[in-house]
């Protein structure tokens, strides 16, 4: 009685013991399914980045051993640099013009083009098409339209008897040119968003509203929108993100000019890190663009969080 | 009696119509004079900007395409692209296979190391990136960026996938364990069989990502003849100037398969594109 007792409490433990790190049969698959990705991702995407703090804190050119520890003199000069000031200002118009007017367009087409009906589905497919586009593409179509000699824009002008500033090549106009572009480019990926959180609201909740006479606005504000809150949280979420890594579509559109006044912080990285090689400039910059992009991602669940408590 | 009380609305109304062409011209104007500025002589840009071309002679585009550029550009991206999306799929499905059916010690701690890419975007590091994948020789390839893409996909992807194994029945990996099935195989033929909505979602997100990324190109090619095609046009370009109609018929030829791809796949692309956070 007593060993056979022993015997099921014996093996009971090392089956738990056996479970609780691998079973036997699965390390093999464990082994292979793992390590491309965890090896990929900590050699490429981990690892750059802690090179980068590593590389703030000292003046090295690229090349030989790593010697000369500046603490933060780059901090410093990033900080003090006469074009950072205005890289992250632009950056935050960015985010701002995201938030004000971009996610509001979406929005508006969103609520009209949430039914179905076949050339509601085409007008859907024609918004969200500059979104699938490259932006050095999209980019290059803008800097065409704003062509001061050849562009759209002068041409409008001519008609409605206005003399239309080269856009891109002064300094006061290039940036609501930029953010044209932006929202030409990301609304429709918004309003795609907002259109599957509409979709999913269920269809007796409106009806019943409706046959109560709530009239169509006040069915928006007080029903639809906040049944999307979720949809919009993300929405919100990428339209900040997107902004802090802006690149592809300010490099054919103005290059950052003119006099360095359209820059964004990814571009400044790109003029005044990459392309002169300061690694610990550019590595200063990399630390700041991280903690911001990791302060938006850590807020942003907290806000998800309390959204789903809700 | 409901019926009658039940006097339909119409769906949109007249402001909203209004407001929605507006936004169409918007959103249609720069593509339309895009395509047509390719047959335009640059003189009837300056005074014909909406019209139709006087002719429709399309030397610039036979030029174009006649030249070693275009397609060699466009080869090279298919081929990064191709590359990309086939090994971050194996490579982020098993990972997230392994997270979501073998039990171990460690999976979750696994799960949000890999999670920690989603917190920054992988370009932060773009300069230490570039020395190590100088130091590794994997300077101006192909192969260098195919890896480096798949890398920058993997947190991504692996939630992709992680949160749709998470949705297959439990009793379908139970019944081919029981069966003396290997996870391997279990992996091969029962999983990935089901889950081809969810390859294509990832698919299109990684290839389209890949297809117009700019930055990693830009940064890790150096010879001309391996430039994908956001930098051959960015070359073009700078080359021409403000030869408008020959740049404008470059652009044409260069988004022309995108939109191609876009119209015939429009179900993947959105959904693909807005991280399955839309599905249909």
């Amino acid at each position: 009685m007593t060993s056979v007792a022993t015997g099921t409490d014996m093996s009971a433990t090392t089956a738990v013991r056996r479970r609780r790190y691998v079973d036997r049969k699965s390390l093999l698959p464990l082994l292979l399914f793992l390590p491309p990705s965890l090896i990929l991702f900590t050699l490429f995407v981990v690892l750059p980045m802690i090179d980068a703090a590593t590389f703030s804190f000292f003046d090295w050119n690229g090349y030989g051993p790593i010697t000369d520890f500046v603490g933060f003199e780059n901090y410093a000069d990033v900080i003090t640099h006469r074009n950072f000031g205005t890289a992250v200002r632009n950056s935050l118009i960015v985010v701002a013009v995201s938030l004000l007017i971009q996610l509001p367009l979406a929005m508006w087409c969103a609520i009209a083009l949430a039914e179905r009906g076949t050339h509601i589905n085409l007008i859907r497919v024609l918004f969200f098409l500059p979104y699938m586009l490259a932006e050095v593409a999209a980019g290059l179509i803008w800097k065409f339209v704003y062509d001061g000699n050849y562009g759209l824009l002068p041409a409008i002008g001519g008609a409605i008897g206005v003399d239309m500033p080269f856009v891109l090549g002064d300094k006061l106009w290039v940036i609501p040119a930029i953010m044209l572009v932006i929202t030409w480019k990301y609304f429709g990926f918004h309003m795609m968003i907002f259109i599957a959180g509409l979709q999913s609201i269920p269809g007796e909740v409106i009806e019943a509203a409706r046959l109560d006479g709530v009239s169509k606005w006040q069915i928006v504000r007080h029903i639809k929108i906040p049944m999307i809150r979720s949809a919009i949280v993300i929405s919100v979420f990428f339209a900040i993100t997107g902004a802090l890594q802006l690149f592809d579509l300010i490099i054919p559109l103005s290059n950052g000019g003119p006099s360095h006044s359209s820059h964004t912080i990814v571009t400044f990285l790109y003029q005044f890190g990459i392309l002169r090689m300061k690694l610990g400039f550019g590595g200063a910059v990399s630390v700041l663009l991280f903690i911001a992009c990791v302060i938006v991602a850590l807020a942003y669940r907290r806000i998800l969080f309390k959204v789903e408590q809700n | 009696m409901a019926t009658a009380s039940k006097k339909r609305r119409p769906a949109i109304s007249a402001a909203q119509w209004i407001t929605l062409l507006i936004v169409a011209a918007f959103v249609i104007v720069p593509f339309y004079t895009t395509a047509l500025g390719g047959f335009k002589e640059i003189g009837e840009l300056r005074v014909n900007p909406f019209g139709l071309p006087a002719s429709w002679d399309p030397v610039r585009f036979t030029e174009i395409l006649g030249g070693p550029r275009y397609f060699s550009s466009l080869g090279n991206s298919l081929l990064i692209a191709g590359g990309t999306v086939v090994l971050s799929t194996l490579v982020a499905s098993m990972t997230a296979f392994a997270l979501a059916h073998i039990k171990f010690f460690g999976s979750k701690f696994i799960l949000g190391y890999l999670m920690l890419g989603l917190l920054f975007p992988a370009a932060t590091g773009i300069l230490p990136l570039f020395i190590k994948m100088r130091d590794l020789g994997m300077l101006d390839s192909h192969w260098g960026i195919i890896t480096v893409q798949v890398a920058f996909s993997v947190s991504f992807s692996v939630l992709l996938f992680h949160n749709f194994f998470k949705e297959l029945p439990k009793e379908l990996i139970d019944a081919a364990r029981m069966d003396n099935c290997g996870y391997v195989r279990i992996y091969w033929y029962v999983t990935l069989p089901l889950c081809l909505p969810i390859i294509a979602t990832v698919g299109v997100f990684n290839f389209v990502g890949s297809w117009n990324s700019f930055l990693l190109p830009l940064i890790v090619l150096n010879s001309e003849a391996k430039y994908t095609w956001p930098l051959g046009i960015m070359q073009f370009q700078g080359q021409y100037g403000s030869d408008w109609p020959r740049i404008l018929a470059f652009l044409t030829l260069s988004i022309m398969p995108a939109i191609a791809f876009f119209l015939l796949a429009q179900r993947y692309v959105i959904s693909g594109l807005t991280g399955g956070a839309v599905k249909g």
